[in-house]
């Protein structure tokens, strides 16, 4: 591909782009599709909920579609929106934040772009086939593991393929920061949203085995006949419980950081103020992700662990109060005195702090392991998981949407749309998920289809219900947004929003090889550093010279697809030997494509220096 | 910043696997990934802790291990550790032929252990009817050395495709990081049994 | 960078890189053979067997890591420091899966 080919062209060739593209930019625009489309289900999965609780003892879904409800809500929303979502930010910024041409592997950045969609795609087919899955989105056993329908086996192979994928994402991203920053891009003059990739990253690389093991100990018990979860023959539930933490705690902090990587960059930007306390802030990360590894028990206190275990997981756990207060107050103090722009993207970090810290504080009164005997399973729970992941990660996730959309997309979104959608989800998610505290304390227990009348929940539910819509509300006016941008909206600059850091060097959106010269960078905010010294850019570190480019391929596209056939072949061998020949064919498909990877060099190609410099500044 | 690959004996880089970035991403990027192993196999070695009295009444490890053909299968992978580290040598050196021929050795000795555990299992499911599914042990037994196994046999795999495709054109700065990440790989699978032959076989029949 | 000149520098400082890494496997073999002597001969109490058993491993680990792998060299740091993460959360999963399963 050379800039010829960045002419007009027809659907056809467009979409061929996109299934082969290696560019992380590329990568960056399809997991925002995909995550996309997966929130947008997942919201639809909840307003079922809320609809099916809008009064009690209401009929509108059945029992068992309730369980698949809200099992898949919770699924698709954790694994299939909330993280591709933050990977497709991480992919479109990160690169661009280290002064770097792409990211360390690009063929894997792509593999497991598609790794992740067709696990989506073959986890939600389950709704045509049979059932979705219906065991929570913990899929304890040994409930999961006795499950009649083939709902829990699309969830395994489901998360096992899109679990790869996100695996192969963090290591990329940890290669990347190591190898590919540009020059004078120390450690400590990464922007903290790089930082945090990096931290992120890290959890993902020691988090993702434990899911990978587990979901293999539950997939051989289910078609293979092992006795992992088999108490009959020896085997024991609470492994599965322990793998699962050992995953899904760290997850919970995967998903926390890299927003708070977010707000780090948005809120110096727009209090024209350098970002307060970096090194406690960089510090405090990784503080956070090494505390995040030892907690993951407080979600089992009322297993009987004994008080010794429960003590430990305990403290640990509201240690991590200290780092994450820490990021908090530093926050506010980088807004203290600060000429403040209030835009959408700031409306959704203010909005941020207030209603993540009381998720922080309902967290901290769930460490108590004592009081989390009566919380333990009720709304209580509900409420708090809702106020860190929406009030935290969506409220983030829409701040740096706001944020890097210009750069991203070359279009500013529209403010007067973009602060209606933010109030109107500030105030819905507020009226949804405060009442819940309270449903919880009142001993309304979770993940039950029915309440009954007159035992003081009916109005709250009701609230809740309606707050709910009132997000839905919002989430469709954020799309209406994005549509009318992309006709109407104001073409961006390179640097909109003034900005401090190196995406906002180059033009928006930057051309396909990011940085003709590799910038020299100054120190920590690198932009401002050369605009206070009157600079309106960075100085080139290298000469112009050929820039080298990774070749597109369809291989991942095809590779995914393979796996995405041998997850069939494995949920229905079960049934009929048959299937097994499903299992060739997939695992042929995908492990040929490997091996082809393999033996043919890839080389990838070179822009001339000539047609770079035949090209407009 | 050159990209030509060719590799001259005269002004051969100090170490060839680490000469261009291709080269440092590969190195860093399995590095990293072997720290994912390292829980992902802490998993299971924790699985099988958990499981390893639970034989339901059959066979424990005690009654049916046996040590000869746990020595001679550790022999082998241990040997063939210290074969690939001769290839890297070799590399380092740059001598192509000496490279692939120890790289041969190794992967002969892959194949060897591999045909001991094959035998193992065989001998263990025929002889004393213990299979994946008799009991939790078994269970988690199976899974745990199987899956040692399976990356043994990427390891393999890997090895000989890129033995073969490497085969008529001598070393170079694009395939000599592919070697070289091989090479970790390897030694890791290796770390993996040390343990495997100490908490499963050993402690097994401590007991 | 000039390599003709340290090619043969190089190339003796390889050969006594390799003696060490020989020494090692001389190590580790023996290590291996200590390690299935105490089993195969019923030496020691088990009290003492395990433990011992144990730190042979870890220290053969240690070989394997610092000098198969060069990990004591240069430029290792951040391996070294994503295989130390990775033992930590090992270390984490191994407890919890040995000590709070069954009670």
């Amino acid at each position: 591909m050379s800039i010829a080919a960045a002419q007009k062209r027809g659907f056809g060739a467009f979409l061929w782009d996109y299934l082969t593209t290696v560019d992380h930019k590329k990568i960056a625009h399809l997991y925002l599709v995909g995550g996309g489309f997966f929130f947008i289900l997942g919201g639809l999965e909840a307003l079922f909920i809320r609809i099916q609780l809008i009064a009690p003892e209401n009929d509108f879904i059945s029992a068992g579609l309730y369980n698949e409800m809200f099992t898949m809500h919770g699924t698709t929303m954790i694994f299939l929106a909330a993280m591709p979502l933050l990977l497709g930010l991480m992919n479109a910024v990160m690169p661009l934040q280290i002064g770097a041409r792409d990211v360390a592997f690009p063929f894997l950045n792509s593999l497991g772009f598609w790794l992740f969609m067709f696990g989506g795609i073959l986890l939600n087919c389950s709704w045509f086939l049979g059932g979705a899955p219906d065991a929570g989105w913990t899929a304890y056993t040994p409930l999961s593991a006795v499950s009649p329908t083939h709902g829990v086996d699309f969830y395994v192979l489901g998360l096992q393929i899109s679990g790869a994928g996100t695996l192969m994402g963090g290591i990329n991203f940890l290669a990347t920061i190591v190898t590919m920053r540009a020059p004078g891009m120390t450690y400590m003059r990464m922007p903290l949203f790089t930082w945090t990739t990096f931290v992120t990253s890290t959890l993902i690389l020691f988090a993702f085995p434990a899911l990978t093991v587990g979901l293999f100990l539950l997939m051989f018990d289910r078609m293979f006949g092992s006795a992992f979860f088999d108490v009959a023959l020896g085997g024991n539930s609470i492994i599965w419980q322990h793998l699962f933490w050992i995953f899904a705690h760290p997850e919970v902090y995967i998903l926390i950081l890299p927003v708070f990587g977010v707000f780090s960059e948005v809120i110096p930007t727009f209090s024209k103020k350098r970002l307060f306390g970096y090194t406690s802030m960089v510090f405090a990360t990784m503080l956070i992700a090494f505390l995040g590894f030892m907690v993951w028990a407080h979600h089992m206190f009322t297993v009987g662990l004994g008080p010794v275990a429960n003590a430990i997981f305990a403290i640990a756990t509201m240690a991590i109060a200290v780092p994450t207060g820490i990021k908090i107050f530093n926050w506010l103090a980088t807004m203290w005195g600060g000429s403040i722009t209030i835009n959408s993207a700031m409306l959704w970090s203010l909005g941020f702090i207030p209603s993540f810290t009381i998720g922080g504080m309902t967290g901290i009164m769930l460490a108590s392991a004592v009081a989390d005997y009566q919380y333990h399973d009720s709304y209580f729970v509900v409420a708090h998981f809702h106020y860190v992941i929406v009030g935290g990660v969506v409220f983030g996730l829409f701040a740096g949407l706001h944020y890097w959309w210009p750069k991203m997309f070359g279009r500013i979104l529209n403010e007067k749309l973009g602060k209606i959608g933010f109030w109107l989800f500030f105030i819905g998610f507020h009226l949804t998920f405060f009442i819940q505290h309270f449903l919880g304390l009142m001993g309304m227990p979770r993940r039950y289809w029915v309440f009954l009348e007159d035992q003081g929940l009916d109005t709250g539910n009701l609230v809740s219900t309606i707050g709910t819509f009132l997000m839905a509300i919002s989430a469709t006016i954020f799309l209406i947004n994005i549509i009318y941008t992309s006709v109407k909206g104001e073409k961006a600059s390179a640097d909109p929003f003034d900005g401090r850091s190196l995406e906002w060097a180059i033009s928006s959106p930057p051309p396909y090889y990011n940085f003709k010269q590799l910038p020299l960078v100054r120190g920590l905010d690198p932009l401002w550093v050369e605009k206070m010294d009157g600079k309106d850019n960075l100085a080139p570190a290298e000469p112009l010279g050929d820039i080298h480019m990774p070749n597109s391929s369809i291989l991942p596209f095809i590779i995914s697809f393979g796996f995405f056939i041998a997850g069939f072949g494995f949920i229905y061998q079960t049934d009929h030997q048959a299937w097994n020949f499903a299992i060739f064919i997939g695992m042929g498909i995908a492990l040929g494509s490997m091996l082809m990877r393999s033996l043919k060099d890839d080389h990838g190609y070179h822009i001339s220096k000539a047609e770079l410099e035949r090209e407009a500044d | 910043m050159s990209h030509d690959h060719s590799l001259n004996p005269e002004t051969m880089p100090e170490d060839p696997a680490k000469a261009t970035l291709e080269g440092k991403n590969k190195f860093f990027g399995l590095w990293f990934f072997l720290g994912g192993e390292t829980v992902l196999f802490a998993s299971l070695f924790g699985t099988f802790l958990a499981l390893r009295n639970s034989t339901a009444g059959g066979p424990s490890g005690e009654d049916i291990f046996g040590l000869e053909l746990v020595f001679l299968m550790t022999m082998l992978l241990l040997t063939s550790s210290l074969t690939s580290v001769y290839a890297m040598y070799h590399m380092k050196n740059n001598d192509f032929k000496k490279m692939q021929l120890w790289l041969g050795i190794t992967a002969f000795l892959g194949i060897g252990f591999l045909g001991c555990e094959i035998y193992e299992f065989y001998h263990y499911i025929t002889d004393f009817g213990f299979t994946f599914r008799s009991s939790a042990f078994g269970s988690a037994f199976y899974t745990l050395v199987g899956f040692h196994g399976g990356h043994v046999v990427f390891g393999i795999s890997w090895l000989i495709a890129l033995m073969v495709r490497n085969a008529k054109r001598g070393l170079n700065l694009y395939n000599a990081p592919k070697f070289n990440t091989f090479s970790l790989y390897w030694h890791f699978i290796d770390v993996v049994w040390v343990f495997i032959f100490t908490v499963v076989y050993l402690m097994g029949k401590v007991g | 960078m000039d390599n003709t000149n340290t090619n043969s520098f190089q190339k003796q400082k390889n050969k006594e890189e390799m003696k060490k890494q020989l020494i090692t496997f001389v190590l580790m073999i023996g290590f291996t053979i200590v390690a299935f002597a105490i089993v195969a001969t019923n030496a020691m109490d088990k009290m003492f067997a395990v433990p011992l058993l144990l730190i042979l491993a870890v220290v053969q680990v240690g070989f394997q890591f610092y000098y198969f792998m060069h990990m004591k060299d240069r430029g290792h740091e951040f391996p070294s420091v994503m295989i130390y993460g990775g033992v930590f959360a090992a270390m984490l999963t191994i407890a919890a899966l040995v000590a709070i399963v069954w009670w």
